[in-house]
């Protein structure tokens, strides 16, 4: 029963991307069809977590083949959990996009390909957590990126084009190192399955191993936005319209972190190089914030917090152990619902006022107080303001921090409570510019509006900025601020499946245990073998 | 593990000449060097596949360690069809690119640039775009 569910998260997607294209131009029924399937993804995942958190994980063995010929699907906690907020996250970000459209007027455009994109996005989402091998990995990941190219280049105008350019490359360069350090772990080690990979890894000198670790350290620290390799984000996802950033911000780089934790708890788990990631963690947070509070546009702030929360995921993955992993588990949980709230709430602000740079901004309290209630919640939540999950989440990185007792470990905690403040001082300052500042405080308004019709006569993008916000955008946003709240509420039995998820990472032996059951010895690929 | 030296020189041209052309300024020639890359890595795998052998195609006359390794060639492939894909929408872009601006030039972030120049500053949004984003020349705040 539960084996059957797993390949029905990709094929769903999948299958309904089909459909959309099919339908092609009749917006109405692409809508329904979007949305249909995205729902039936989360029951689907749902139905898992439930599964595997009560009868232990799920391995599936694609088309019958046994488990290091085949391709292996394998569904534990962590990867149950992800789906789910996942798919909740594709399906709020899909009603708002929705509700969007339909204000929009854009049933004629011939942007017919936005929900099959979306939808193939979904299928590259789900293939990268339920991969059981490497190069299957390589291909979710493959999935998802080509149709984020197409997603953050939407409608072909020059800034989308501009900023996609370096996110392309940035993520091709990063995909070839991917495919490069595949190639050497297959060299090295005769295969690609994750467990037998795991397995057969610990006899191999320390120097090539610590080799495969770095390439695919590099590889996925690109994805996931560590510093210094995060450079390209701030650049690229602000340009892209409101939803496609509001899912990227949330899901995409989350997705490394993700491939991250595999790689340090189940191929790697010596600490050989955990020192090294909590330095790394640290400069992540501290420059992410700094350009944070360097930034006067609201979703380059919000692109600039987000680089910085990476460096607390990276952090609880460094410290190697159960809690560090559980709080990093809950971390991300956390950050993928409250990141996406704040680009849709960013969203938002940009239609009640037509821009979002906070120094032309104004009033919005005034204005649309729902809007800036949905922006004050998940902010004073990323800010790490107890009680909500944003402070739980930093305490208990911090408590699994201090376990270490060391100088390193100390200053990690000093550094996050101040990246905490600074990301505070950040959204505090976008809340009393753009929603607390009487409109009549921003200054030069007329003048800067004249200037500007004076010198772009043509553009019709400067006028027509304000419009009214549907109210399946603010209900999707309010359903997403629901969820972070629930995310406080429920905090209790979150956490707790997470430290179950993290149990289960504890060493690769519960890995390979559970895609090799009985045995540790295992016939191996008749030809690989001979490689040394 | 025995390879062909001629192999490794090749892989190792390949790669050394995309990343050169990665590095370039011109969107045109990163995309060869992507495609450099792009063979250099699978030539990278098929290395790693060992020594030479027949087809994997079941003989009983034939012992099982002469058959090639068919799992690297089958990774390749899909590789292949994956830098396919993607270089024939990196081209699309650069066609887009070049109709709207007119450059084959990887630009600069307008908002590095104007936070380069100092202070809290909002760029010049390049061609008018239909949604509502940020077309007010720069304006010092504070």
């Amino acid at each position: 029963m539960m084996a059957t569910l797993v390949p029905l998260v990709v094929l769903v997607p999948l299958l309904s991307a089909a459909l959309t294209l099919v339908l092609g131009r009749r917006a109405r029924p692409q809508r329904i069809v979007s949305v249909l399937a995205l729902v039936a993804v989360l029951a689907i995942s749902v139905a898992l977590l439930i599964g595997v958190d009560s009868d232990g994980a799920v391995v599936v063995e694609a088309g019958g083949w046994a488990a290091p010929f085949g391709i292996v699907l394998v569904v534990d906690r962590l990867s149950a959990l992800m789906l789910v907020v996942s798919s909740l996250v594709l399906l709020a970000v899909l009603i708002f996009s929705v509700g969007q459209g339909l204000a929009d007027g854009d049933d004629e455009t011939p942007v017919s390909i936005y929900h099959p994109t979306y939808l193939i996005l979904t299928t590259g989402v789900m293939v990268a957590f339920i991969a059981g091998d490497l190069f299957n990995l390589y291909v979710g990941f493959e999935i998802l990126l080509v149709s984020s190219y197409v997603l953050i280049t939407l409608g072909g105008t020059a800034s989308r084009v501009r900023a996609g350019v370096t996110y392309i490359i940035v993520s091709l360069l990063s995909s070839i190192l991917f495919l490069a350090a595949i190639g050497m772990v297959y060299g090295a080690l005769g295969t690609v399955n994750l467990a037998q990979v795991a397995e057969r890894v610990q006899d191999l000198p320390l120097d090539v191993q610590i080799l495969l670790h770095v390439m695919l350290l590099v590889a996925f620290g690109i994805k996931a936005a560590v510093f210094p390799l995060s450079f390209w984000l701030p650049d690229s996802y602000p340009s892209a319209p409101a939803p496609v950033t509001a899912v990227f911000a949330g899901l995409l780089t989350k997705i490394g972190v993700y491939a991250i934790i595999r790689v340090e708890t189940v191929i790697f788990p010596s600490p050989e190089l955990n020192p090294a990631l909590m330095v790394l963690a640290l400069l992540t947070m501290v420059v992410g914030a700094l350009g944070a509070v360097a930034q006067a546009d609201i979703k380059r702030i919000l692109s600039f917090t987000l680089v910085s929360h990476i460096g607390y995921m990276i952090l609880g993955v460094a410290l190697g152990t159960v809690a560090g992993t559980a709080a990093a588990i809950y971390y991300i949980v956390h950050h993928i619902v409250v990141q996406t709230t704040l680009f849709l709430t960013a969203g938002l602000v940009e239609r009640e006022a037509g821009s979002t740079s906070i120094t032309r901004v104004g009033g919005l309290l005034a204005s649309a107080p729902l809007v800036a209630g949905l922006f004050f919640i998940p902010a004073l939540s990323l800010g790490g303001i107890p009680p909500f999950s944003g402070f739980i989440g930093k305490l208990a990185l911090f408590q699994a921090t201090a376990e270490r007792g060391d100088a390193l470990g100390y200053t990690l905690i000093a550094g996050g409570a101040l990246v905490s403040l600074l990301t505070l001082y950040a959204l505090v300052r976008v809340w009393n510019l753009a929603f607390w500042r009487p409109l009549s405080d921003v200054e030069g308004d007329e003048t800067r509006l004249l200037r500007t019709v004076e010198e772009a006569p043509n553009s019709t993008s400067t006028l027509s900025g304000t419009r009214s916000t549907p109210r399946l955008m603010t209900l999707s946003t309010a359903g997403m601020v629901a969820v972070g709240l629930a995310l406080t509420v429920f905090a209790g039995p979150i956490f707790g499946l997470a430290a179950r998820a993290a149990e289960n990472l504890d060493g690769s032996t519960a890995y390979i245990e559970l895609v090799f059951p009985g045995s540790i010895d295992q016939p191996a690929l008749g030809v690989g073998e001979d490689v040394p | 593990m025995t390879v062909s030296l001629v192999l490794v020189v090749v892989m190792a041209v390949l790669i050394a000449c995309g990343v050169y052309l990665l590095l370039e300024r011109s969107l045109t020639r990163i995309v060869l060097g992507f495609l450099l890359i792009g063979n250099g890595v699978n030539l990278l795998i098929l290395i790693m596949g060992g020594r030479s052998g027949f087809a994997p195609i079941f003989d009983e006359s034939i012992d099982p360690s002469d058959y090639n390794d068919p799992l690297p060639q089958a990774l390749i492939l899909t590789a292949i069809v994956i830098t396919f894909a993607v270089s024939a929408f990196l081209l699309a872009l650069i066609y887009r690119s070049w109709r709207l601006a007119n450059a084959d030039d990887v630009s600069d972030d307008p908002d590095d640039v104007a936070l380069r120049k100092g202070g809290l500053a909002m760029p010049v949004e390049e061609g008018g775009s239909s949604d509502g984003d940020t077309d007010f020349p720069a304006e010092v705040t504070r």
